[in-house]
């Protein structure tokens, strides 16, 4: 059982560099462009018996949104963390471009991952443009060089200059996430975590602080794995979506189109909520919508796509904001 | 104290002809009394980090402080002329020092306790190792706390302080006993001005240090 799960495990890795070299090789170029997870066979048991993750089998596309969503204590968070090994699996291997992540040193690893989470957990000591300039220090960057990205990423995050030498007590919440996303760009890791980042905002912030991630999205193509609990947010920024249910299985891997037309089983149904007709609807008008932007050019920012649609949607996600996987709840 | 008939509670030409007195007085009781709080800091540090990582040691420490605490400080300072002798500022400086920790250990575990979990995660998560995150992350956002301890530390230490004349030591102190023993209110009246003066300048050169040591937090309404 368990040489078979390391063959397995081997097999997929190699396939994946291999795989990698390729690509690399076809591109010609250097750059990063995203990278590749891949969850094989991975479970998370904790000391006291309960399952959090169970035989998850996940390959995460590299330059892709992917939206892991489920009910409280489906083991989306945990999955999440596994990545960067806030927590370790207690079985299977999690890996990045088919290395397994235990091959690194935790802090050396997450320098090279953003991580976002919902309460932004900023550093309340430090300035905004030291609080993104974080992990450039870290890295051991010039400090010059790493104030004057600081400073180029509260621009692409459309933060106020004037910002920079605040403190994060005198910015608001939707301001105080736009500096956790800023920092999580700073040293342009090719792997962004985020934990319902946009949870804790209210509704018309969270619809902008959505929209200009797609936006900032669409130009850095990072591999973004993004937590949430509400399906309609999760509908609106994946690519792909995996739907978990409680006990850590996953129900359903899938796009969202396919996700809206055939559920997969009545969890997945009954989480995608009534009226999947007018989400599928409300999906295709916006992509339409991001499509018409993109050709007009850059128009600056999302068009006047709200409507009823928005409102009914935020109305929805304000019912299901307080609920939360992490142990510190809302204010 | 019986006041001697016809004694005058403060004799201004006694004050003026011992201002040097003054000066030096003050000095030594300034050294006395802020030595053992910083002694207790770089004790309590150590301590107070140890009994957030090791939660079990938190109880005996903090019980272990608040009894020291307990034991009267004429008794202590008896006991420590044994070990240090009278003519030793440890005589003095030792037992102060235990003092403080009764109340700069407790402080420096809540100062770290309050740190939010959300920003300690996120510090995790961009990399930073246990050390380096203590360091430049937890104890930083702690230093509020550890300041609303340091002060009373401070002003109780200057106020202990006295009490160590009767071992030799005591800086402005020795204005009591000399007041007391010539039956002359003048030096004693002196020494508790003089004390409570040097109490109300140290708080404030603290709190005007925590203002530059913490910009950020001002006035920290619901922090978001």
């Amino acid at each position: 059982m368990r040489t078979h799960r390391w063959v397995r495990s081997f097999a997929v890795s190699l396939y994946f560099i291999l795989a990698l070299d390729h690509i690399t090789a076809s591109t010609g170029a250097g750059e990063e462009v995203g990278r590749l997870i891949t969850f094989d066979g991975v479970t998370k048991r904790y000391a006291d018996g309960t399952v959090a993750v169970d035989d998850l089998d996940l390959e995460i596309p590299t330059g892709r949104i992917t939206v892991l969503v489920g009910p409280s204590g489906c083991g989306k968070t945990t999955t999440l963390r596994m990545i960067n090994r806030m927590v370790d699996p207690t079985d299977g291997v999690v890996a990045i471009d088919g290395t397994d992540v235990r091959s690194k040193n935790p802090p050396e690893l997450r320098r090279g991952i953003g991580y976002v989470i919902q309460q932004a957990g900023l550093f309340p000591h430090r300035t905004i443009l030291n609080n993104i300039a974080t992990v450039p220090y870290l890295l051991g960057w010039d400090k010059k060089k790493a104030r004057a990205r600081a400073r180029e990423l509260m621009d692409s995050v459309g933060l106020d200059p004037a910002m920079a030498s605040r403190y994060p007590y005198q910015l608001s919440g939707g301001q105080q996430q736009r500096v956790g996303v800023a920092r999580a760009l700073a040293a342009d890791p090719p792997i962004m975590l985020m934990d319902e980042p946009f949870s804790a905002v209210d509704p018309i912030v969270r619809k902008s602080l959505q929209d200009e991630f797609l936006r900032l999205q669409a130009e850095l193509q990072k591999t973004i794995v993004f937590v949430t609990h509400d399906i309609d947010e999760a509908i609106k920024l994946g690519h792909k979506i995996a739907v978990f249910q409680v006990g850590g299985k996953l129900a359903q891997y899938s796009t969202p189109d396919e996700l809206l037309a055939g559920p997969k089983d009545g969890f997945v149904a009954d989480f995608l909520g009534g009226e999947r007709g007018l989400k599928r609807l409300r999906f295709f008008r916006e992509l339409d919508a991001e499509e018409a932007a993109a050709r007009s050019g850059d128009a600056g920012g999302p068009g006047p796509d709200g409507g009823p649609g928005a409102d009914e949607k935020a109305g929805e996600g304000d019912t299901t904001g307080g609920s939360d996987d992490s142990p510190v709840g809302g204010r | 104290m019986a006041l001697v008939d016809g004694e005058p509670l403060i004799r201004w030409n006694w004050v003026a002809d011992h201002l040097q007195d003054f000066v030096d007085l003050t000095g030594e009781h300034l050294f006395l009394s802020l030595a053992p709080v910083v002694l207790g800091l770089l004790i309590s540090i150590p301590l107070g980090v140890a009994s957030i990582r090791w939660s079990w040691l938190y109880p005996p420490v903090f019980a272990g402080a608040n009894l020291l605490y307990a034991i009267p400080s004429l008794a202590l300072f008896m006991l420590m002329l044994d070990l240090t002798g009278l003519n030793s500022r440890w005589t003095a400086i030792v037992p102060l020092t235990g003092y403080t920790l009764a109340v700069l250990v407790p402080n420096v575990v809540d100062g770290l306790r309050q740190v939010p979990a959300s920003v300690r995660q996120a510090a995790t998560a961009m990399g930073f190792g246990t050390w380096r995150r203590l360091i430049q992350v937890e104890l930083p956002i702690a230093v509020p706390v550890i300041m609303a301890g340091l002060r009373v530390a401070t002003v109780s230490s200057i106020s202990l302080v006295s009490v160590a004349v009767l071992v030799g030591q005591g800086g402005l102190g020795q204005l009591f006993t000399d007041g007391a023993q010539r039956e002359f209110p003048t030096p004693i009246i002196a020494g508790i001005v003089l004390t409570i003066i040097l109490a109300f300048a140290a708080d404030l050169a603290l709190v005007t240090a925590q203002r530059l040591l913490t910009p950020w937090a001002r006035s920290r309404k619901g922090t978001a």
